[in-house]
């Protein structure tokens, strides 16, 4: 008998494990694909290493901050800052016609070029930071709002609100056009006030250290073992059935498979289904193997969001992709002490779950392809032509990301409703990860740890 | 425990809670709130590691007495009166 059992070894139900683990909690973390990572992954493919999800960790905080979001998780998960390899991204912008907005992960840098960019703005926007600086983001009573109407109550340019949205809708937002604005907040000052980096290895030296961490404090790692029911009684969850047909006992179960995806799993339905809708924003990403630095082709910056349409929309697209907008990493722009490898540009665009997931598998291919190369001519308007120096190129799908993570459409930001004190209809059953709401790399983390600590490890739990 | 190994075993956690903090000034009759960068996340673990180290169980109502480092040791004196530091 487990005190917990945690379905899916991503970032969030690794934390959460974690935090039982150290406490002497007997605890298993079930995943059902090979390896862990999640909506956070990683694969080999013709000898060559990629990273499934993460262009850049957000939240970047120098070595020393005692403060913010990731010096509350790594005190939380008792590891080091050095144990991430942080290192601080070159520069990104936001591109639209016309106008692009530079920025670092000096908040005064991005301040500035909106001073220059937007000047009958700019006030306005100093009052939005100081809006967004002070909205506590991890307050899980906070209601639902729309962030769209706050923020042009202090911005009157459409186009400023556009941009601002851009990249934050781009890397965490679940819900078409507007955000909810605790979420949006998240994402602002993720993004914005603390900035982008990545250890040199990329995600995988974060997914090795965190599962180091987990089994040295005890905590148990059962792979290829997909959940296939929830087993409760009265109301109460007993355990889990895997896809063996193996039980496991336990006193709590933690989920972090996705609201409506958790769900389904459980042998007694929820009452009402409406607060468990999968999300539909989904993307497909292009990954293109150089034989040179993108620096070499005159291509610095760490990301671009580009948008080359009068408006920005954010939405499931009727075509396969919008070709109108997108987001070029490359993870070679980082500020490392010694040069990756090779050179690598990712690319990033919104793209329709339903028309990817229904193709037959021949069609899927070389409609791949053709979208492939669709995407990049669409790129190439903010970034040098790299396709001569191409010795590599993968793609992956709404398809790809529901295959190898089970979440509902390739929805990689999951649900557009959060449950963020991650209860249920079932007493001892709690959801952590996308669907419980804080988003993004360190926002998982938080999320795993944040409802281990709530429901499972407060001394009278 | 006598009062000063209580307070050793507190620093000790607090040491493992915020490493990157400066212990050695550490005022006894001063919140640790106003001394540290903890939050409602950091007293949690508090609790939790003297539950694991000794077993010593505080209920919820009874955090207010781990706002300074004296109040903690002296609320502790008589629950650690039989463990051994």
């Amino acid at each position: 008998m487990y005190d917990t059992i945690i379905i899916g070894a991503g970032l969030s139900g690794l934390a959460a494990g974690i935090r039982l683990a150290y406490y002497e909690r007997p605890v298993c973390i079930v995943e059902k694909h090979t390896t862990i990572g999640g909506l956070n992954s990683f694969y080999r493919l013709r000898k060559r290493d990629h990273d499934v999800g993460l262009h850049a960790i957000t939240n970047y905080a120098k070595p020393g901050t005692k403060t913010g979001p990731l010096s509350k998780l790594l005190r939380q998960l008792r590891l080091r800052w050095e144990d991430f390899d942080l290192t601080p991204q070159c520069g990104s912008s936001v591109a639209f016609p016309g106008v692009t907005l530079r920025f670092t992960n000096e908040f005064a840098f991005f301040e500035q070029q909106v001073a220059e960019m937007f000047p009958s703005q700019i006030d306005g926007f100093r009052r939005l930071v100081t809006q967004i600086q002070q909205h506590d983001e991890l307050n899980l009573a906070n209601r639902e709002t729309s962030a769209r109407e706050i923020v042009r109550r202090a911005i009157t340019d459409p186009m400023l609100v556009d941009m601002i949205f851009c990249p934050l809708m781009f890397y965490g937002s679940p819900t078409a056009h507007d955000m909810d604005f605790t979420q949006f907040v998240i994402m602002f000052k993720s993004i914005f006030l603390e900035g982008f980096a990545r250890p040199h290895e990329g995600v995988r030296l974060i997914m090795r250290k965190m599962v180091q961490q987990y089994r040295k404090f005890g905590g148990e790692l059962r792979l290829r073992s997909g959940v296939k029911r929830i087993l409760s009684c009265g109301g109460k969850v007993t355990g889990v059935e895997l896809e063996s047909g193996e039980l496991l006992e336990a006193r709590h179960v933690v989920s972090s498979a996705g609201s409506a995806e958790t769900m389904r799993m459980c042998d007694v339905p929820p009452p009402e289904q409406e607060p468990y809708q999968p999300g539909a924003v989904s993307f497909v990403e292009t990954i293109f193997s150089l034989d040179c630095m993108p620096s070499e082709l005159g291509h610095t910056e760490t990301i671009v969001f580009y948008n080359d349409n009068e408006r920005f929309v954010y939405d499931a697209p009727t075509e396969p992709i919008d070709l109108r907008s997108g987001i070029i990493c490359s993870p070679n722009n980082f500020q490392y002490a010694t040069p990756l490898d090779e050179g690598r540009v990712r690319i990033t665009a919104l793209a329709n779950p339903d028309y990817w997931m229904h193709l037959p598998p021949d069609e899927y291919v070389a409609q791949k392809e053709t979208w492939t190369k669709r995407i990049v001519e669409s790129a190439l308007r903010f970034m040098p032509d790299f396709r001569s120096h191409v010795v590599d190129t993968d793609a992956f799908t709404p398809r790809t990301i529901t295959k190898f993570t089970s979440h509902l459409n390739g929805a990689v930001y999951g649900a557009p409703h959060k449950i963020r004190t991650g209860t249920t209809h079932l007493e001892n059953l709690f959801l952590c990860g996308t669907d419980q709401g804080f988003l993004g790399i360190i926002g998982s983390m938080l999320s795993g740890i944040t409802i281990a600590n709530l429901h499972l490890l407060k001394p009278d739990s | 425990m006598s009062a000063d190994q209580i307070r050793q075993v507190i620093m000790k956690i607090l040491c493992r809670i915020a490493p990157d903090n400066d212990l050695t000034a550490l005022k006894d009759e001063v919140p640790f709130r106003e001394q540290m960068e903890l939050d409602s996340m950091d007293f949690l673990d508090i609790v939790m590691e003297l539950r694991k180290l000794y077993r010593v169980q505080i209920p919820e109502e009874d955090y207010g007495f781990l706002n300074t480092m004296a109040s903690t040791v002296q609320y502790l004196i008589p629950k650690l009166q039989t463990a051994t530091a």
